[in-house]
């Protein structure tokens, strides 16, 4: 470094007027040249990445100064490694991306059809004078109440519904519509309407022309094979007929009282559910599989569904509206023709018009204030039980005395619960009650609702207030159980042919039994012989 | 869900139908700035509410200086008066294993032990404790077990220091659509258990300030997360199928995220059948 010491050579060369070079190069701007000599070495450029210092501490003071972030000195080789990183992005850039249109573009432009009036309007106006009662479900009003209990989707998403599901009346032949729910699946949700169709406006059902010609096509076979019995001796036929199927409900009744229409996310079209046959529902009852969201997906199970997932679906959407679709008491009452001695009851049910509605306070505090308005599902999978074996004309009503259980010969006639049974009548399980009742707010009971929260299903919801009252399904879809799932086990193998003497096989002689049953069968020869030898001689 | 952010994370978090109701979300308003003030904690996390049959446990987490130590917790009935839970201990998270069933909703519940596990009940006695379990402890411990199995962040929202505290990360500008949609973009906000198992190969890939945690790539069973793009493709949200009710948002391109749990409080043991 250089000369400090007065006695060292070359000391105060460096001050301005002393420079030995002074009278050549007169410069009073030595620090100017620092400077110049300072700047040139931060302008060199990097022989690895192609930058300057210069340009990088440049960058990194205009990003500050822009920003203006809190405790910068914290940071700054964090803002250093940006500024960097930003630069090397630009530089290899040779291709360019082509602008990705998200999906949210899509979907926006999905949404913005919905809002998008339909014409028609002529048509609409001329409906609603025909029919009393409008057929769309103000969505957003149950939506409100629902959100006193804290249950709910955000309100674009109810509003989204709402005028999806005026776009289905608008479709389809409507006669009421109701927004059941939504059910949760593994890639897409379900947005499910409950629907009832015009009178007249329902399709014939292919499913049930093809019910009717397996059923007959059994029969075919179980003839031809005990002709074939009688012509050959061949090995014998299987005698096992399977049971034969319980036919489903017809539309309009029982678990098929309702049509369901189902889509992916409001703004797809609407998919119509086909009707559920029993036999799903008891399957449905045994196994327990989350939904994916594609209506076409195979359930893969065990006992195995007869049906895909939209039969599933189908069949758990039933279920809950069985078990979980309540109105207050009194709501709805028996038409006049009282149908007692009917099998199962009676079915339909019409709205009291004289229903006065009890205070919010009494329908929390007690159950007794709610009954069921759906037909509970019987262990058959229907709600009004049928004999699938068609007997002589035996009355059977009058069969369900029996308690033995004799099986495959005569079923018993099964009962469930007759149409408006009170919740409070819902058994709990272990120590946990069916239903759970809340008041929506305690701080101000004179406005409160009343929730019910069922157990039995997690996520199905029911509110009262005032008369009004409705049901709604969150949720999974599954039903809730105390103890863990366990699936179905294998039936038993079938039993064997009863082993007898017939046969049973013998072992085979042995080769020293062999050779005592020659000597004997010999000595036996022999002594024959001799007896005929002798006489032969007394002769 | 951060206390400030809770309004809006609410109307994101809301496509599984379960949300608060405005009394309640009012005093949550209210309440979370108090316990920060309070307890002084840095930040303030809603961590969501467990239904029981006969009420509801509203659940809050603050949080001090590093992210990454264990979380105070409180709980309410009402979202306004709020009582610390005391950490939970081994003892609690083995027992809670074997109590099954909804919670009650009562904090003073005693779980008879007799019934459900005998040696558990054996043992405390012999220790001089009765053999029951509160209810009390039973949440902390579903809590803490809730939070280390399923609770997620996305990656790079928070940073490892040298020193070994975590914070959040500044710069963290949201993950990208493309991103957004993978699993592996999501830790477990826990101790990692995996990290250690991971190749070297696979390690020299790791950035050791931000990838310090577990990702959700290989959870077992594989598709205990359902993943999907709501509200026209502008929010991710993850649900966890092995706690249903624990429901995680971000919108991608921006610093909003976080998760919470509106549910029963039990384990779905019955997910491989599920699947």
């Amino acid at each position: 470094h250089g000369p400090y010491q007065p006695h060292e050579p070359g000391y105060g060369l460096d001050q301005p007027g002393y420079n030995p070079y002074e009278d050549e190069i007169p410069d009073p701007q030595a620090r100017m040249l620092a400077i110049k000599n300072a700047k040139a070495y931060l302008l060199k450029t990097s022989t690895k990445s192609g930058l300057n210092l210069y340009d990088h501490f440049a960058n990194i003071l205009t990003k500050i100064l822009d920003e203006q972030p809190t405790n910068t000195v914290d940071i700054i080789e964090n803002i250093s490694k940006d500024v960097k990183w930003a630069q090397f992005r630009k530089k290899m850039d040779t291709l360019r991306d082509e602008p990705l249109i998200p999906p949210t573009f899509e979907a926006a432009e999905k949404y913005k059809a919905l809002f998008v009036k339909q014409g028609g309007e002529e048509e609409q106006e001329g409906v609603e004078e025909e029919m009393g009662q409008p057929a769309l479900p103000n969505v957003m009003e149950a939506a409100f109440y629902f959100e006193q209990a804290g249950i709910g989707l955000n309100k674009d998403e109810s509003y989204y519904i709402f005028l999806a599901l005026k776009n289905l009346i608008r479709v389809q032949p409507i006669q009421t519509c109701r927004f059941w729910g939504k059910i949760l699946g593994l890639e897409m949700n379900y947005i499910i309407a409950e629907v009832q169709l015009r009178e007249g406006e329902q399709e014939e059902e292919t499913g049930e022309e093809g019910e009717g010609t397996t059923a007959e096509g059994e029969k075919e076979t179980g003839e031809a094979g005990e002709q074939d019995e009688e012509k050959e001796a061949g090995p014998p036929k299987s005698t096992y007929k399977p049971p034969p199927p319980i036919p489903k409900e017809p539309n309009g009744t029982g678990t098929n009282k309702y049509v369901y229409f189902v889509c992916n996310e409001p703004g797809k079209p609407w998919v119509k559910l086909p009707p559920v046959t029993p036999a799903q529902i008891v399957c449905a009852r045994k196994i327990k599989k989350f939904f994916t969201g594609w209506l076409d997906a195979p359930v893969v199970s065990f006992p195995p569904f007869p049906g895909n997932e939209a039969n599933y679906l189908r069949a758990q959407i039933a279920r809950i509206s069985a078990g979980t679709h309540v109105s207050p008491t009194g709501f709805y009452q028996f038409g006049d023709e009282e149908e007692e001695e009917e099998e199962g009851g009676a079915d339909t049910c019409e709205e009291n018009p004289e229903f006065e509605p009890p205070p919010v306070a009494e329908m929390v505090e007690s159950l007794s204030t709610w009954a069921h308005h759906v037909k509970g599902i019987l262990k058959q999978g229907r709600c009004v039980w049928i004999n699938p074996v068609q007997k002589s004309e035996e009355n059977e009503e009058e069969d369900d005395e029996e308690e033995e259980e004799e099986e495959g010969e005569e079923q018993q006639e099964e009962r469930g619960p007759p149409l408006l049974t009170l919740i409070s009548e819902d058994e709990g399980m272990k120590d946990i009650p069916a239903w759970t009742t809340q008041a929506s707010t305690n701080l101000i009971p004179e406005y409160s609702v009343a929730i019910l929260k069922s157990n039995r299903w997690p996520g199905a919801y029911a509110f009262a207030s005032g008369g009004k009252f409705e049901n709604i399904y969150f949720g999974w879809g599954h039903k809730y159980s105390p103890e863990s799932y366990t699936p179905e086990l294998p039936p038993p193998a079938e039993a064997e042919f009863p082993s007898g003497p017939e046969i049973t096989e013998t072992a085979d002689p042995t080769v020293e039994e062999e050779m005592a049953f020659k000597i004997a069968q010999e000595e036996a020869l022999a002594e024959a012989e001799e007896e005929e030898d002798e006489e032969g001689e007394d002769d | 869900m951060e206390a400030l952010s809770v309004p809006a994370a609410l109307e994101l978090v809301a496509g599984c139908g379960a949300g608060l109701s405005p009394e309640r979300r009012a005093a949550l308003g209210t309440s979370l700035p108090l316990l920060q003030r309070d307890y002084r904690f840095e930040r303030v996390w809603f961590w969501g509410c467990i239904q029981g049959v006969r009420g509801s446990y509203y659940i809050a987490e603050g949080l001090g200086p590093d992210r990454a130590a264990p979380r105070s917790r409180l709980y309410s009935l009402n979202c306004v008066d709020w009582s610390l839970l005391t950490p939970a201990t081994k003892e609690m998270l083995a027992l809670a294993e074997q109590v099954k069933g909804r919670f009650q909703g009562d904090p003073s519940f005693e779980y008879s032990l007799a019934e459900i596990n005998a040696e558990a009940a054996a043992s405390l006695i012999g220790s001089g404790k009765e053999p029951v379990m509160k209810e009390e402890a039973r949440l902390i411990a579903t809590i803490e077990q809730i939070d280390r199995e399923v609770g997620v962040v996305p990656r790079g929202a928070f940073v490892k220091t040298p020193l070994g505290s975590v914070h959040e990360n500044r710069h963290f500008e949201g993950l990208s659509s493309v991103e957004a949609k993978k699993l592996s973009s999501y830790f477990h906000f826990a101790d990692p258990v995996n990290l250690k198992n991971k190749t070297l190969l696979e390690k020299a890939d790791l950035d050791p300030s931000t990838d310090f945690l577990d990702s959700l790539e290989h959870d077992i069973p594989r598709g205990s997360w359902s993943i999907q793009l709501e509200k026209g493709g502008t929010v991710v949200v993850l649900r966890s199928l092995l706690w249903l009710g624990l429901t995680f948002y971000h919108v991608p391109m921006t610093k909003q995220f976080g998760y919470v749990y509106f549910g029963t409080g039990e384990k779905n043991l019955d997910l491989p059948f599920m699947l």
